[in-house]
């Protein structure tokens, strides 16, 4: 097979375009809110709430209800229940996110568990597969993505000072508590709208692996963006086709394509900018 | 530099009697978790003010300057900010952080934390445009960092860094600059440029309020201070840094008077130590 044919085969597939369509939807909504995420010190709260969409996910199993409702409405709840405890109680954020995120997960599995003779597909869940989405699902997925870009879009200011200076921001007027909620949020929806690609374990990667990217090799934030979302569409485009060739798990190969890319910049980079070393050294 | 009162600019009734007052504070009580870290305070300072608040680390320099930006609801008395509560002023007030809890290392360039004070009057809807541009470009160019505009925070020196933040506040058109130790950690050419800076906009009428631990600055370059330790311990012009019985109140045994003029802090650079922990030593020392 010539590298044309080897490129060209797989996209005489409707499930091919398909997955290839979703992952490159997924790869941009991600790298987007992902960029914010790594910048808030969030990675760890991209992974609870992929966690906590679990439950969600099995409840609307159990109730017949579409997929995508029952991952947003528990995915959603769980963020804004950590925001809220962790303020309430007086609580590290981490701690709260502990708590929270593997009480959700519990309960999914307690709920898979009572499905009788339900072997079902809980590799699918947890480790997506994006290659058996259908276009019903397309669709849903590309309004909760174009849902979740308009309205970084509409708040990018505002969410790029909350995050760079909340005190100042706070202070200016901004709605800061506000918009901490509201991008949790976001972050819920963007771990709902990628379940299906890459899964409940790896939905993380798809976040925090592109902005990292970008926060290796770009200065400003608008390269951190573009840099992030040229990382989270060719990731997804590369990995299809390799897992393809290897028939090997496409959502698992997604996110090593991602990592594979970040560990070359990290290797590939040479001067830090505003690195620790320069924040010491500045004193004057 | 204190402003004139008097002025017809807000509507007759109580708030006149706030004309004039950047900044009134009345028997205010706030903390942290019930912990209340500043009581009973009532402060009043004028409009184009440049007035430094001193005292002991952990003593609520920080806590009073974040009362005055609105980031912290009094529990009892209340807070007028430029005639109205500070929410109401927010995008008057430019509120800046102290330099340790600034991530240097965010992708942003000088350019853009400037631009961030035109965000809040933008809103939502409307992207920045010529006349934020033009605001922006002037206020680098009057803290003298338009050749560092799109240099990306983390490589300034630490005088940059602090030139950049008063960019923002000075392309925000804020009335009210709140500064959390402006001029700690710098050297002391540095610290004239930027009390030079600041003492300029207080001359434009602009009021400036700055934390600061260090009493040599304070006496050097502001024009008022207040001195909090827990409570306001005394209020009123520079001078006050020169009565040695204001000094030992606010600074409670952390403080030797040496000679006439010369100050020594013990505790100036222990930022962990709570103020009220090895004070009854001292305490004690001074009742016999």
């Amino acid at each position: 097979m010539s590298p044309l044919e080897a490129v060209l085969e797989p996209l005489g597939y409707a499930f091919f375009i398909r997955a290839l369509v979703a992952s490159v939807v997924v790869g941009l909504v991600c790298a987007v809110v992902g960029s914010y995420m790594v910048l808030r010190g969030l990675a760890f709260m991209g992974d609870a709430l992929s966690h906590s969409a679990f439950p969600g996910v099995v409840a609307a199993y159990l109730l017949k209800a579409p997929f995508y409702l029952g991952a947003a409405i528990a995915a959603v709840g769980t963020a804004l229940a950590i925001g809220w405890v962790a303020r309430r109680g007086r609580l590290r954020g981490d701690t709260a996110i502990g708590v929270l995120f593997a009480g959700m997960f519990a309960l999914g599995i307690f709920l898979f568990s009572t499905i009788p003779n339900y072997v079902g597909d809980l590799f699918g869940f947890l480790f997506g597969e994006v290659l058996g989405i259908s276009d019903g699902d397309l669709l849903a997925l590309s309004v909760l993505a174009m849902i979740v870009l308009a309205t970084v879009a509409l708040l990018w200011k505002e969410l790029l000072f909350s995050t760079f200076d909340p005190l100042g921001a706070a202070a200016a007027g901004l709605p800061v508590v506000r918009l901490d909620y509201l991008f949790l949020a976001l972050i819920a929806l963007t771990i709902v709208v990628s379940l299906q690609a890459v899964g409940i374990i790896l939905v993380v990667a798809m976040l925090v692996t592109p902005a990292a990217v970008g926060q290796l090799v770009a200065s400003s934030f608008t390269r951190l963006v573009g840099v992030a979302v040229t990382v989270g569409i060719a990731g997804p485009v590369i990995g299809l086709y390799v897992s393809y060739w290897f028939d090997a798990a496409a959502g698992a190969t997604i996110v090593l394509v991602e990592t594979a890319i970040f560990i070359v910049a990290l290797v590939a980079r040479r001067g830090p900018i505003g690195s620790r070393t320069d924040e010491r050294s500045a004193t004057t | 530099m204190i402003a004139p009162s008097g002025g017809g600019a807000l509507a007759a009734g109580a708030a006149a009697t706030l004309t004039g007052s950047a900044v009134q504070l009345r028997d205010v009580t706030v903390g942290y978790d019930r912990r209340a870290a500043i009581e009973d305070v009532d402060l009043s300072i004028e409009r184009g003010s440049l007035v430094a608040i001193f005292g002991p680390n952990g003593g609520g320099k920080t806590t009073l300057l974040k009362l005055v930006a609105g980031l912290l609801e009094p529990w009892t008395g209340s807070v007028h900010v430029l005639g109205g509560a500070p929410a109401q002023a927010a995008r008057r007030i430019a509120y800046v952080p102290q330099a340790e809890v600034v991530d240097w290392s965010f992708p942003v360039s000088v350019w853009d934390v400037a631009m961030m004070g035109r965000y809040p009057r933008l809103g939502p809807l409307r992207q920045p445009g010529a006349s934020d541009r033009d605001a922006v470009r002037e206020a680098l160019e009057r803290v003298g960092m338009a050749g560092h505009a799109r240099t990306q925070i983390g490589r300034l020196s630490g005088g940059q860094r602090r030139r950049a933040f008063l960019a923002r506040a000075i392309a925000a058109d804020a009335e009210l600059y709140l500064l959390d130790e402006p001029v700690t950690g710098v050297d002391v050419p540095t610290q004239e440029d930027l009390m030079d800076l600041l003492a300029a906009e207080s001359r434009a009428g602009r009021t400036v309020l700055a934390t600061t631990h260090d009493l040599a600055a304070a006496s050097r370059h502001f024009e008022q201070v207040v001195g909090v330790n827990r409570r306001v311990i005394a209020a009123g012009p520079v001078s006050l840094l020169n009565d040695p019985d204001v000094l030992a109140r606010t600074y409670g045994g952390h403080l030797l008077v040496i000679g006439e003029r010369g100050v020594l802090l013990d505790d100036a650079h222990h930022h962990d130590t709570p103020s009220g922990g090895e004070r009854h030593f001292h305490d004690e020392d001074r009742a016999r």
